[in-house]
């Protein structure tokens, strides 16, 4: 599709706000419908969409496969480890109420960021399966 | 008060949580580490630190009053609203078996997918694993209904990769057909779960059994009550949704099948415990149901059909895979008789034929290894009877290992299986069904039968050709699975343990269940 000039104007003007747009979803999935699993998917979607017009190879420059293994792995790794802090700040495991000195407050910073290590590993998820259907026949082709 | 000190005081209280949440860290980092030896010594210390938590557990459980219950509450959130962890006796005694089956398949692993994985897919085996093992601990240990439904999909995924990790390509075709039948469980048990939700408008297991007991049965409940029924018995593949079974165990890496054997179907027999008598309640589920004749008829089918099946096999994974499917029969016959001492001989028999597989799996797992070289053909993996002629004499250590895991399959005295087939006679002599018992000694000749085989193509026939030096497996592969050995033979003459934590747990799943 990388040769259609429609698709390629129209698709560099609105990944950034693809992309922007997932940060939204993110970042306000505490006021209105959203949260890290569908920032996760609409980020990922926004890359796919560039690997679908500037091809597989383009892509892979951008999010590299041991970026997305990576992101894969740190997210849950962020989420558990928000469980761990609840742990250590002398909380039950995932006890947000411990995280600052307003318990509210600290329902609000825990929820961030298990919902940011959401995103991530959604993010990573979501990728690494389309790297790996989108990468299927071309080794073959290579051969 | 100092950080450490604080932790260390705090500690005790904090192991439910950190049962799980140890081999849940672990399989991120070793995918972050990205290194076969690294991501094997952190999984391996997590479950390492597992078992030391179930053991924790179970001394803390040993310390309540009769009947008591630890319980966490995640988040602080209290039950029903927030997940709840409940440990009681029959938690932490399956915990002690999955944690416990994991310290020693996973030292033993390392040795042996070096020959039946290649080297740059190690790490995410040991993050599968991590999974698995954080999976299975969590269905054990929650007390919430749809967190069971979560970590039983947690489990079982990283199962069905587990399994086609296997050299063979056939292990492809198994896990997609694991994946298959596992998904329709995993349907069935969370429709169930949603009716359940349905009815009670709670989550919380103890919480649902109380407002289960004020409610005059419907439709609904039963309804669930099948679905659940049917979902976990394909997970813990009682005879006829057994189809799963063979080629997952025949295919998948030796340590996989040697983990899977030992704790999956068993975890998913505490499942169906748990529902049974901590949710339903016994005259629901025993009474007004015709649900003992049908569990006792499809568990003599699996102890009789199985077992028969098994002796015709030529391949020794297959017919031990059977095997499995044959003794999941006596456990489920055992929870058929609704009695204190039927529920004891289950959860007796959940734990000594988890052990006793666990050892003949990973000793045939060192055959495989021993004979196995890396990136050759399929056939490697395949133990057939035709490879094992004579082998007695070039592993006799693995061979005189597999004989004693054997007669504890068939129940001989002095070993676990004696134990779990006395209790279940016991019970079938208490509810007077006095033809099980012949049917039950009847179905432990089929073991002697594929047992027999082993030992014949082992110790009485010659070895081929340039075979007949001693090839024994190293200490590495050796030591773990004689340990499951020696707990067979342990489990068999000291029963305090196993038939103490049993009949307490029995006793405290009848009284809630009344």
């Amino acid at each position: 599709m990388g040769n259609d000039l429609v698709l390629r104007v129209v698709g560099k003007l609105l990944i950034p706000f693809i992309l922007m747009f997932a940060l939204y979803v993110q970042f306000h999935g505490d006021f209105g419908p959203g949260g890290g699993f569908q920032a996760g998917v609409i980020f990922a979607a926004g890359i796919v969409f560039y690997a679908l017009i500037f091809g597989l190879e383009n892509a892979r420059k951008v999010m590299p496969d041991w970026l997305v293994e990576t992101m894969l792995a740190a997210g849950v790794l962020l989420y558990a480890g928000v469980g761990v802090a609840g742990l250590l700040l002398g909380g039950n495991f995932l006890d947000y109420f411990v995280l600052a000195h307003d318990p509210v407050h600290g329902q609000h910073r825990g929820i961030f960021w298990v919902e940011v290590g959401v995103a991530i590993t959604v993010c990573g998820v979501m990728l690494k399966i389309f790297y790996m259907f989108a990468s299927r026949g071309l080794a073959e082709d290579q051969k | 008060m100092s950080l450490t000190q604080h932790l260390s005081a705090q500690l005790p209280a904090h192991l439910p949580a950190l049962q799980v949440v140890l081999p849940l860290l672990s399989a991120p980092l070793a995918v972050l580490l990205r290194h076969g030896g690294f991501a094997f010594a952190i999984v391996t210390a997590a479950a390492w630190a597992a078992f030391a938590t179930a053991i924790g557990l179970w001394l803390q459980v040993g310390q309540l009053e009769p009947g008591g219950v630890i319980s966490y509450h995640i988040g602080s959130w209290a039950p029903p609203w927030g997940i709840e962890y409940r440990v009681d006796r029959l938690a932490s005694f399956v915990l002690l078996l999955v944690s416990g089956t994991a310290a020693v398949v996973l030292p033993w692993s390392r040795a042996s997918i070096a020959r039946e994985i290649p080297p740059e897919r190690h790490y995410l085996f040991y993050a599968m694993f991590g999974l698995c093992l954080t999976g299975l601990l969590g269905i054990t240990i929650t007390g919430d209904a749809f967190n069971i439904f979560v970590f039983l999909e947690i489990s079982s995924l990283s199962t069905y990769v587990l399994i086609a990790l296997g050299q063979d390509r056939r292990a492809l075709a198994a896990a997609y057909r694991y994946l298959i039948m596992g998904s329709i469980g995993a349907t069935f048990i969370v429709i169930g779960i949603g009716f359940l939700y349905l009815m009670t408008g709670t989550l919380n297991l103890a919480d649902m059994a109380v407002r289960l007991r004020a409610m005059e049965s419907s439709r609904p409940v039963l309804a669930a009550l099948a679905f659940l029924t049917v979902g976990i018995s394909l997970k813990l593949a009682l005879f006829p949704l057994h189809q799963w079974l063979p080629n997952a165990y025949t295919y998948a890496p030796s340590a996989v099948t040697a983990f899977l054997a030992a704790t999956a179907t068993k975890v998913s027999v505490y499942v169906l415990i748990r529902f049974y008598f901590s949710v339903f309640g016994e005259s629901l589920v025993f009474h007004e149901l015709p649900l003992p004749q049908i569990m006792l008829w499809l568990s003599l089918f699996a102890m009789f059909a199985a077992s028969f099946i098994a002796i015709f096999q030529d391949n020794l994974k297959r017919l031990f895979a059977y095997s499995s499917v044959g003794q999941i029969g006596y456990i489920t016959l055992g929870l058929s008789f609704d009695s204190v001492h039927g529920l004891t001989a289950s959860i007796i028999h959940l734990f000594n034929h988890g052990i006793t597989k666990g050892a003949i799996f990973l000793l045939i797992g060192g055959i495989v290894a021993v004979s196995a070289v890396r990136g050759a053909p399929s056939m490697s993996t395949t133990v057939t009877f035709a490879r094992i002629a004579g082998l007695g004499k070039r592993m006799p250590l693995t061979c005189f290992g597999i004989v004693i895991a054997g007669l504890s399959l068939i129940g001989v005295p002095g070993t676990a299986g004696f134990i779990s087939k006395w209790y279940l006679i016991v019970a079938a002599l208490e509810a007077e069904q006095y033809w099980l018992v012949g049917a039950i000694l009847l179905s432990s000749l089929l073991a002697v039968a594929y047992v027999w085989r082993f030992v014949e193509a082992a110790y009485f026939r010659p070895p081929p050709a340039g075979h007949e030096s001693r090839n024994e497996a190293s200490l590495a592969l050796l030591i773990p699975a004689w340990v499951l050995v020696a707990a067979t033979l342990w489990f068999g003459l000291d029963t305090s343990f196993t038939v103490g934590s049993a009949l307490e747990a029995a006793q405290q799943l009848v009284r809630s269940g009344q």
